[in-house]
């Protein structure tokens, strides 16, 4: 039996819902605290609209709960930084000018020439960790990341991960993660929650190797009746 | 110097002033022509003032702040942007106002400026609302700069990006009704677009980009109303003058963006 402790989040039947059209049909999952949870499926499946959803920023239906004295960091899958002017530093200032340094040297970013570079010059993968700093800055005990790679190449994107997880083990930071990538669902995350629509699936994330579910999850989407299970 | 150059000159740096630092977001938002476009929304409402005889500037701020409210709500129904809709009333606007005007110097002061008739009152009104413009941006010009690098990272920090839109909107119109006592309803979008294009070839971060901004819209605006008394040529209204002295501004901050990347 779960206690309320060691629950961080719960979702029961959340429904959104655009004029036309129903983007997530009565979702339920539990997640307890220092998970990770990939949240995975097809394009238009509802990942970002959960994500939105669990920020929020939509209107929705069922119930959303959090646990005490949670905080936040999110990172979106699209930004718009290239035509700026705006420095890695002055960015991240807008936060927390404080802890800027600390901030950056967490995620690997150590270059003082780095922080006085325009966010827009920055290759992708020196984005995508000044904007993980950007999530961890304020301490937050919950991670949201959309696609937390896209246009890193693969080298960068192992190196990322890895010092995600450090970050998460260090701070016992629950994690909740957009990703199409098998072999990330596998190795960097703990359950897997996958959407197409409804849930399709709940559960540990080393079963993404079954070809079975696979094609379950990328196929025509067969919802799961109830949802009981923590994740 | 005269008192009338002394109050002209004051006004034009702190309207110049105001208008580069605001200037510097409509410039980022890609918005540079929604100033330009915004500013003859103003007309009808300087002809009002001019036909019924109280302050036409007043007149162009109730129309802009009315226009810029307006022109919010429609963007915020429809998510058209901006600039669509600021462009399907623009025309308008300035059909009606020429229409309405019928004096045909006063056509010309709204058209092109009257620096030249700037009274102490005027000078003084001009730097305390620039004033109260420029802190009110500073406020939230990163929160601006967070919404324009993502909507949805504004969103989830808690930013309430409609209504520092409205609010931006409306400083925007503040320092555009100044900004036409300057260079006039057709000429006050360079204002609001060409210091911030200039001091966007020189910055690399938020913090020169802002200065930069504000004091090449002072020294552009300044600078033309003191070359255009210096000629002293009566048919020569000042607004076209500090647009070439500002646009001279702009070419050479190009010259020095292409010699720093040619290091030559």
């Amino acid at each position: 039996m779960e206690t309320l402790d060691d629950v961080i989040l719960k979702v029961t039947d959340l429904t959104v819902q655009l004029p036309n059209q129903t983007i997530l049909d009565k979702i339920s999952f539990q997640l307890r605290r220092g998970t990770t949870l990939a949240v995975i499926g097809p394009n238009g499946a509802g990942k970002t609209m959960l994500f939105r959803a669990l920020l929020n920023l939509v209107p929705y239906k069922g119930k959303i709960e959090w646990a005490n004295k949670v905080k936040i960091g999110y990172v979106p899958q699209n930004l718009f930084p290239s035509d700026i002017p705006i420095s890695v530093k002055e960015f991240l200032s807008i936060k927390n000018a404080a802890k800027v340094e600390n901030a950056l040297n967490s995620v690997g970013l150590r270059s003082e020439d780095l922080r006085k570079k325009r966010l827009g010059a920055l290759s992708g993968g020196q984005l995508r960790r000044v904007l993980i700093a950007w999530a961890v800055i304020d301490s937050p005990n919950v991670l949201l990341f959309d696609e937390p790679t896209t246009g890193v190449d693969l080298d960068s994107e192992e190196a990322i991960y890895r010092m995600l997880i450090e970050l998460e083990k260090k701070n016992n930071i629950t994690t909740l993660l957009i990703s199409h990538d098998v072999h990330i669902i596998r190795h960097y995350s703990d359950f897997m929650l996958a959407l197409n629509g409804c849930v399709t699936f709940f559960g540990e994330s080393k079963r993404i190797m079954e070809p079975e579910l696979q094609s379950m999850i990328y196929g025509e989407p067969v919802c799961m009746e109830h949802n009981d299970e923590v994740g | 110097m005269t008192d009338g150059l002394l109050f002209g000159l004051v006004t034009g740096i702190a309207v110049g002033f105001a208008a580069g630092y605001l200037g510097g977001i409509m410039v980022l938002e890609k918005m540079a022509l929604v100033g330009d476009a915004l500013s003859h929304v103003a007309l009808p409402g300087l002809a009002l003032g001019i036909l019924l005889g109280f302050n036409p500037i007043l007149g162009g701020f109730a129309f802009l702040f009315v226009s810029a409210v307006v022109i919010w709500e429609i963007g915020r129904v429809t998510k058209l942007s901006f600039e669509t809709i600021v462009g399907a009333v623009f025309t308008l606007a300035l059909a009606v106002g020429i229409l309405m005007i019928r004096d045909l110097d006063a056509l010309e002061a709204a058209l092109f400026g009257d620096i030249g008739t700037v009274s102490l009152v005027d000078a003084v009104l001009a730097v305390i609302v620039s004033v109260v413009a420029v802190s009110l941006i500073r406020i939230i010009y990163k929160q601006i700069v967070i919404s324009m690098i993502s909507e949805e990272l504004a969103i989830s920090e808690g930013i309430n990006v409609p209504r520092i839109n409205l609010l931006y909107l409306l400083l925007v119109s503040l320092v555009v009704a100044l900004g036409i006592k300057v260079t006039g309803t057709l000429l006050v979008g360079f204002l609001v677009v060409t210091p911030a294009a200039a001091a966007k070839n020189l910055s690399s971060n938020l913090f020169r980009y802002s200065i930069l901004s504000s004091v090449l819209g002072a020294i552009s605006a300044s600078s033309g109303i003191f070359v255009s008394s210096y000629l002293n040529l009566p048919s020569v209204p000042p607004g076209p003058i500090v647009v070439i002295v500002g646009v001279i501004i702009f070419l050479a901050t190009i010259l020095i963006k292409w010699k720093t990347k040619m290091n030559i």
